[in-house]
């Protein structure tokens, strides 16, 4: 059956049907539908909800919280989850599962609440300290995210990582109807937590390691990790046919509005398909191996001034131009303006 | 056969402990070690480590531990005990982990009155980094960051945290204790039991502040610490109940 909710509601809807336990989070917009979804129904679903007195100390919560085995979550928005990168990079070299949902905002610094792209870099590369990343997910519409968030624990578990669902404010605002379906819930070794302690050695969750040969490895056997989510869980769509001259890239909803920028397109007689990223880490490179020798041109539109372009050029490897269009501070694309863009280019103007 | 009068306590691995000669922490350790086995909770202990030279204490007390970012202890335990509230939770932390880069995470754990237990051990200085100023640093005391020793005019007076900690009004438990005699251990060890036996009845938030020494990072021999610690830092840092059963006391 299908519901209307608003996508930061859907998700936090998702999030429990799924089994988290824990939410810890501080408000920001435009995620606040976020957490007082959480405050209302969490308790009744037998678990907590905590209000953090900043997003660090939510996402220590987090880390404290998943030392344990249980499912848990937290939710920011951009400024928000610069903060909680700290807590991020230390799940991630103590080996734990979470759920972040990023409901980006623009930027930098402060800036707008209105909806942009410009946290690519933030989710994918990071801004905590070492060798790490984490999968991210970008679903483009109120159905995928809710899809994903259910995905996004179950990886979390299967790997032992943190992992993001980045929306941008306007999924997280927007309403849509959306279907619950029943979330995947596989049993993987929990031999590591910490509490509930039965006649088992002691465990213990740590991140601190002086001794470089050992430290070294760690991070060789977390790397070889990665290897298998990039192997295993790398996500894409493509419409990009033998004929096309043009392949669109885009993610989240910018990929929505790029859908009618290509029929508009093709109704100019200009043939176009979609590349459609939804797993930003691992960036599905795949997706740009095998283009028909007809494409001749790849654009790039991001909600900001070009941050997936810089992994479309590795993935192209200059082997076709990569153009990029872009709007930021909040500013959307319609989509007759990415078509006319597209125009442009294949006319060479 | 002789009789065993005193053995070490099984709330502590046999891990050989790594700390400074002169440095209390390991003395400190025991007390919580046999605090945990006397109130037979050392199954269903979960410590955790901060950032200091007790970075290391997950080597140390024979319970689950997890090891936390600098100052978010306080933080790291709540997320446990929300989760696991039959998990007996406590943070290790010192000054500078606990005073300085910590002070929201402490503050907002007692202001939601968490029910942990929070063992502050405060020597007045940032011991692991080689001996910075921090805020519980005496005024006039050289640091590496305060050669000239510690100035009010530019770093104000040294923080009272257990005073500070007191007027929270949802924080149960808070008392300074010191290490630095036999006597004053005695208190301590009562001081730490009673911290946890209040987490154990679902009392909430207990701390107990034990001043200690760093022989190392205060330029002194071990018994010139321990004069350090009665001479100049008790009549700063008052030792005594600052709350009990959630009432301040005056």
């Amino acid at each position: 059956m299908k519901v209307l909710m608003k996508g930061n509601e859907a998700v936090s809807e998702a999030a429990i049907r799924a089994g988290c336990k824990a939410f810890f989070g501080y408000p920001i917009t435009p995620q606040n539908e976020i957490p007082e979804y959480m405050s209302q129904k969490m308790e009744a679903s037998g678990g907590c909800f905590v209000q953090a007195e900043s997003e660090v100390a939510a996402i220590n919560m987090i880390y404290g919280a998943a030392t344990t085995g249980t499912r848990v979550m937290t939710s920011s928005s951009s400024p928000g989850i610069a903060l909680k990168q700290e807590g991020i990079s230390f799940m991630c070299a103590a080996d734990l599962p979470c759920l972040i949902v990023s409901v980006s905002r623009s930027g930098p610094g402060l800036a707008g609440i209105l909806p942009s792209q410009g946290d690519y870099f933030q989710a994918t590369r990071g801004g905590g300290n070492g060798d790490y990343f984490i999968p991210v997910y970008a679903p483009n519409g109120v159905q995928e995210a809710t899809d994903f968030v259910q995905k996004a624990f179950d990886v979390a578990e299967k790997y032992r990582t943190p992992v993001m669902v980045l929306v941008d404010g306007m999924l997280g605002q927007m309403m849509e109807p959306v279907e619950f379906k029943k979330p995947v819930i596989n049993e993987y070794d929990k031999s590591w937590v910490v509490g509930a302690r039965s006649g088992r050695e002691r465990n213990v969750i740590n991140s601190l390691n002086l001794l470089p040969e050992s430290l070294e490895q760690t991070n060789i056997t977390r790397f070889r990790k990665y290897d298998e989510i990039i192997a295993n869980e790398t996500l894409f769509e493509s419409t990009v046919a033998d004929g096309d001259e043009v392949a669109v890239v885009a993610y989240g909803t910018p990929a929505r509005i790029a859908v009618n920028s290509i029929e508009e397109l093709r109704a100019d007689g200009i043939k176009a398909g979609l590349i459609r990223p939804i797993t930003l880490w691992p960036f599905p490179e795949a997706a740009f191996a095998k283009l028909p020798a007809s494409v001749k041109h790849i654009v790039v539109v991001e909600l900001s001034q070009g941050q997936m372009v810089q992994d479309v050029k590795l993935a192209v490897g200059g082997r076709l131009p990569v153009h990029f269009y872009g709007r930021c501070g909040g500013m959307v694309f319609e989509s007759s303006e990415i078509a006319g863009q597209v125009k442009k280019i294949v006319r060479g103007e | 056969m002789g009789k065993v009068v005193y053995e070490k306590s099984k709330g502590l691995t046999d891990n050989p402990l790594s700390y400074c000669p002169g440095c209390l922490h390991g003395t400190i350790h025991k007390l919580v070690a046999e605090s945990l086995v006397e109130l037979e909770v050392l199954d269903r202990a979960v410590t955790v480590a901060s950032v200091g030279c007790s970075v290391v204490a997950y080597q140390f007390f024979n319970c689950d531990a997890v090891q936390a970012a600098h100052g978010r202890a306080p933080a790291v335990a709540t997320g446990i005990k929300r989760v696991s509230p039959d998990s007996i939770v406590f943070t290790y932390q010192g000054d500078g982990d606990l005073a300085a880069i910590g002070m929201a995470e402490i503050v907002h754990a007692a202001h939601r009155g968490e029910n942990i237990t929070v063992i502050f051990v405060n020597n007045g200085i940032y011991g692991m980094t080689g001996g910075q100023m921090a805020p519980t640093t005496l005024i006039t005391q050289k640091t590496s960051t305060s050669p000239f020793g510690r100035k009010e005019a530019t770093t104000g007076k040294p923080l009272k945290v257990s005073e500070m900690i007191a007027q929270i009004p949802s924080a149960y438990y808070i008392e300074r204790v010191s290490a630095h005699t036999v006597p004053h251990l005695v208190k301590a060890k009562k001081a730490i039991k009673k911290a946890f036996e209040n987490q154990i009845h679902g009392k909430g938030f207990s701390m107990v502040e034990v001043l200690s020494t760093c022989s190392i990072g205060w330029h002194m021999t071990p018994v010139e610490s321990l004069s350090h610690v009665e001479n100049s830092m008790m009549p700063y840092f008052p030792l005594g109940v600052y709350k009990d059963e959630g009432e301040v006391i005056s």
